[in-house]
């Protein structure tokens, strides 16, 4: 509790000053940059009505009036192989005068980790606008004989079931994680959306689940109530430094590396803890992010960070960000950069490692 | 209860609410006239509005839109022969033929009433149901669910036409079709080929497109006339209400069921208007003329898809999870507004859901009575003879195909789907059937392969897994007895020529093939993944051995032989054109794409089609040349979408719309 207050403190502070730092350095840009009369195409790699379509369609207006010369910022939605082809098309044609900007999520993240060979696309190459993070809370039924999270360890030997979207989607963090913890989980794939997979745990077909944040709150908690759910942990959240904490919407709940130590006797670490790791950093604290460009000039990056921190004092922003966001907060500058970078980078071994995994137990072949 | 009941009334009938509510329909409407475009394009157009509305007022317009859409879209597949979207496909079987008769006005008409009481049906029933439905939901698991897909897919007893084994083949084109891309069970991708384009699988619109309203185009750009081909209109208007009127029960029926269907969450809304369709034709004893212009076969569908959005509303509201692809989006919608749907919604906003519901049959009055009135004006869309018609007709085709992934592979894909379309229609392969299968591959194997994870082979004696297969057995043997025939002529027997034969086996042989090459894709993946296409394969191979059996012994007058080259009413006119014609151009149009990007090939293929094809005067092709331009470039600039770019923009950069 007390590590959990101290952190968020001191991020809240790193938060402040980064700001302060960044809206320094974009002061004097700003007066040479201006989007006055122009549209910016901000591409989402996904249909419109999703998560991601969402998140952008609440970002956009709101980004377009702290930029400066208000441009219009519209939605391009650009579906298709699961986010790669949009996210293709913007490496290859985006020029860097601040007009094109992508959206990203979990999926344009997971197969460019993975080695997809659809992926064209190059992380290091791109500059951070801002990361939204997400969070989420694992929970079982009653009938595992859990009765609440001090007794996780119930779960040892136990044959679980998941409903999962499939194990090269955002499903694959609750894969590598409750492997790390050492639980016996059957995944069976093919679920549209993990509201689908809330139904077949509500109709007893699985008995262990997990829900984003929002979802949780308003549909689980319920049930958590009427004692058919058990909550075991969150996933977490990441302090200004990277480093794994409690997830701040739910201060009460154990987040993954407690539930790892009550498992295991162990501290997370090891290569297994970091192949989940680098999967759950792309998938829930950096799960969607903003991108301009290869190329684009320091003076664009700078105003569009300073339009974000702008941004998040609107009234309007305010007003509405809980129901898109959650209880979580968009971050820009040196917390945004952290994000990127811990949610876009993985050692060569440890990726060799999952995609054989995946290879061996799940049939996995990416591609052809 | 009666007085939340109240309160959400009382908000209703406020002018404010009334008012957004008519936006809502009217942008709606638009949207649903334009083929391919659904609840998603008109969600990008309403939602910078959305910010500052209160909730009741930005719901009932968001609700206006969606509700709507199925109602409007009925008058591209009346008067065209073109699926407005996937809930009206089945109407195009029989409103095309009735408009093609001169009685479009009477389809239509009939058409609207059904939706709008289909659509009021579907209110009422949910006023009472939704209090009790979680419970309900939550009986049908993956076991009842795939049972669910196998009732859908009976209706292709129903659908098969007049050589059964065609009927099954042509339901296991589609079975398998739908089975290109990621293996549920597994991810592996099947049937790929390398194509980047296909690890998501074919696209619904583009069947839809490619099956019904290609071949449709291609049919009528050969004769040379216009859609109407016998006395002009009349006045059907009244016609069609009392045909309504003769049928209330059908209709019912129908609302019923498509309320209670899109109810389920994860069958998804694309069968309702086959499984309507299907009932209509089990149950019509009196003078069935199904595929050739049935009324019934309008009213059926029409009922059920609007009634399906109504129960769509369901899981959305009380699992967040969408019923339907609008109701995905309507979701989104709640969410910008702030309301995050949940068990609170029965719970304390009760009061927000009773008006979701309410404002829903509202919706539909207000769209239906708007439609009812264009309905004798738009009719006069037929009289106008072909050619003038056609260009209009192809680029709206090709708009909503790219809707899909926004790529020249739509276009492609398209054309592919569209040439199988035009000889399944010649050689009397039943496209239904096909379509179907494909709509029900992805569920049938996804659900089937969950059951078993979760119950074992004991899935098979859940009680509702028993009930839905008693069902099933009922609906084909219904199916069977009255098989309906959607290649015209029924009943008659052909006589085919030996030269007619030898094609007819050709294409046999290449749909043979294709099961061929989706087993041998099918051995190179792991047991999940391979056997699904594996049993459908050989299923397919048996009953094209068979077809094949009766196409090479059989008489000449075997209801296995169709050649509409030799029965179609067409035959003996003077002035049919080049049987390629339709796909000639939209070829043509396609390969231009690919050169110089779609909308620069757009104009071109208007200049060229409207001088060389229609013949019209250079003042008149400047004109409706124009005419076209501004009204596609008005609709990507409204839903912010790049053409489909060519080879012109990969190598010069080029400014918006030409991009």
């Amino acid at each position: 509790m007390t590590n959990l207050f101290s952190t968020t403190r001191r991020g809240a502070l790193g938060l402040a000053l980064g700001a302060a730092a960044t809206f320094g350095l974009a002061m004097p840009a700003a007066a040479e940059v201006s989007f006055e009369g122009k549209t910016i195409e901000f591409i989402i790699p996904f249909s419109a009505g999703g998560g991601s379509d969402t998140w952008a369609r609440f970002n956009a207006p709101l980004l377009g009036k702290y930029l400066p010369g208000n441009p219009t910022i519209v939605v391009v939605n650009e579906p298709g192989g699961g986010s790669t082809k949009g996210s293709n098309l913007f490496a290859a044609r985006a020029k860097p005068d601040g007009l094109t900007v992508l959206g990203t999520s979990g999926s344009t993240q997971f197969p460019y980790l993975l080695g997809d060979p659809r992926v064209r696309y190059e992380y290091a190459d791109w500059e951070i606008v801002m990361a939204a993070p997400t969070g989420g809370v694992a929970y079982v039924s009653p009938s595992t004989g859990v009765s609440s999270f001090e007794e996780i360890g119930k779960l040892k030997g136990q044959k679980l079931i998941y409903a999962s979207q499939g194990a090269t989607s955002l499903d694959l963090v609750p894969l590598l994680g409750f492997k790390q913890l050492g639980l016996d989980v059957q995944h069976v794939f093919g679920f549209k959306g993990r509201g689908d997979g809330r139904l077949a745990f509500e109709r007893g077909e699985t008995n262990i689940d997990y829900q984003t944040s929002s979802a949780y709150i308003k549909n689980v908690e319920p049930l958590v109530e009427a004692g058919t759910a058990v909550p075991l942990f969150s996933w977490g959240a990441l302090d200004e430094d990277g480093n794994p904490v409690r997830d701040p919407t739910f201060p009460d709940l154990p987040d993954f590396s407690e539930a790892y130590e009550l498992m295991t006797g162990n501290a997370p670490e090891g290569p297994g803890f970091d192949a989940y790791f680098a999967f759950f950093t792309a998938g829930f604290p950096a799960q969607k992010m903003m991108f301009l460009p290869k190329g684009t000039p320091q003076e664009i990056v700078d105003v569009y960070q300073a339009a974000v921190t702008e941004m998040k004092k609107d009234p309007d922003y305010i007003a509405n960000k809980e129901a898109i966001l959650g209880t979580y907060e968009q971050v820009t500058g040196k917390a945004a950069d952290t994000l990127y970078k811990r949610g876009t980078v993985i050692s060569p071994e440890l990726r060799k490692q999952v995609v054989d995994m995946l290879a061996a137990e799940y049939n996995v072949k990416l591609g052809d | 209860m009666i007085d939340t009941l109240l309160t959400a009334f009382a908000t209703l009938m406020t002018f404010q609410h009334m008012a957004y509510m008519l936006l809502g329909v009217v942008v709606g409407l638009t949207i649903g006239v334009i083929p391919g475009l659904g609840g998603i394009a008109g969600l990008s157009l309403l939602v910078p509005f959305l910010y500052g509305m209160d909730p009741i007022s930005a719901l009932g317009m968001l609700i206006g839109l969606v509700a709507v859409i199925p109602t409007s879209d009925t008058f591209a597949s009346v008067l065209m022969g073109i699926p407005g979207s996937s809930a009206s496909q089945a109407t195009v079987l029989d409103g095309f033929p009735l408009a093609k008769q001169g009685q479009a006005a009477r389809a239509l008409s009939a058409a609207f009433i059904s939706s709008l009481f289909g659509g009021i049906v579907g209110a009422v029933i949910l006023t009472f149901f939704v209090l009790v439905a979680r419970p309900l939901i939550l009986l049908f698991g993956s076991a009842e669910l795939f049972m669910l897909a196998l009732f859908g897919l009976s209706m292709v007893a129903v659908l098969a036409g007049r050589s059964l084994p065609k009927g099954l083949a042509a339901a296991v084109i589609g079975l398998l079709i739908g089975s290109i891309g990621a293996a549920p069970a597994t991810g592996e991708f099947r049937m790929i080929f390398g194509t980047e384009y296909l690890y998501d699988g074919i696209p619904l619109v583009i069947i839809g497109l490619g099956l019904f309203a290609i071949p449709e185009i291609s049919d009528l750009l050969r004769k040379n006339a216009s859609i109407a081909e016998r006395n002009a209109l009349g006045s059907g208007w009244f016609q069609g209400l009392r045909d309504w009127w003769a049928n209330l029960f059908l209709s019912i029926r129908c609302s019923g069921f498509g309320c209670l269907i899109g109810a389920i969450p994860g069958l998804g809304g694309s069968v309702v208007d086959w499984i309507a369709y299907g009932h209509a034709v089990q149950t019509s004893k009196k003078n069935p003329n199904f595929g050739n212009g049935d009324i019934r076969g309008v009213i059926a569908p029409e009922s059920a898809n609007n009634a399906m959005q109504g129960g769509a509303l369901l899981p959305t509201m009380l699992f967040g999870i969408p019923g339907s692809g609008s109701m995905a989006v309507f979701l989104g919608g709640m969410v910008l507004i702030g309301i995050e749907p949940g068990p609170s919604m029965v719970g304390p906003d009760l009061n927000i859901t009773y008006s979701i519901i309410w404002s829903l049959a509202l919706a539909n009055i207000m769209g239906a009575g708007i439609c009812m009135m264009l309905a004798q004006p738009i009719s006069k869309l037929t009289s106008v003879p072909f050619h003038y018609l056609a260009p209009f007709m192809i680029a709206l085709i090709c708009f909503a195909a790219f809707q899909a992934t926004r790529d020249l592979s739509d276009l492609v894909a398209l054309l592919v789907i569209g040439v199988v379309g035009i000889l399944m229609k010649r050689f009397g392969w039943p496209r239904p059937a096909l379509l179907i299968g494909f709509v029900l591959a992805p569920q049938a194997e996804t659900f089937f392969y969950q059951a078993l994870q979760f119950n074992g082979w004991g899935f098979l004696i859940r009680p509702g897994v028993l009930i839905i297969a008693a069902m099933t057995i009922a609906s084909v043997y219904f199916g069977l007895k009255n098989r309906v025939d959607d290649t015209g002529t029924s009943g008659e027997s052909v006589v085919t020529s030996h030269a007619s034969r030898t094609i007819q086996i050709g294409f046999a042989l290449a749909m043979m093939a294709f099961f061929a090459v989706a087993l041998w894709d099918a051995v190179a993946h792991s047991f999940l993944g391979a056997v699904f296409p594996l049993g459908v394969g050989v299923v397919g191979l048996v009953f094209g051995l068979i077809l094949l059996v009766h196409l090479w012994r059989g008489q000449a007058d075997h209801p296995a032989f169709f050649d509409y080259e030799i029965v179609g009413d067409h035959v003996g006119n003077s002035g049919n054109s080049w049987f390629w014609t339709g796909p000639a151009w939209i070829a043509g149009l396609v390969a231009a794409t690919a050169l110089v990007g779609f909308y620069i090939s757009m104009i071109l293929f208007f200049v060229a089609f409207l001088r060389l094809r229609a013949k019209a005067s250079w003042l008149m092709t400047v004109v409706l040349t124009l005419a076209a331009a501004a009204l596609i470039l008005a609709m990507a600039y409204m839903l912010s979408l790049n053409f489909p770019s060519g080879w012109l923009q990969g190598a010069y950069d080029l400014p918006w719309p030409i991009r």
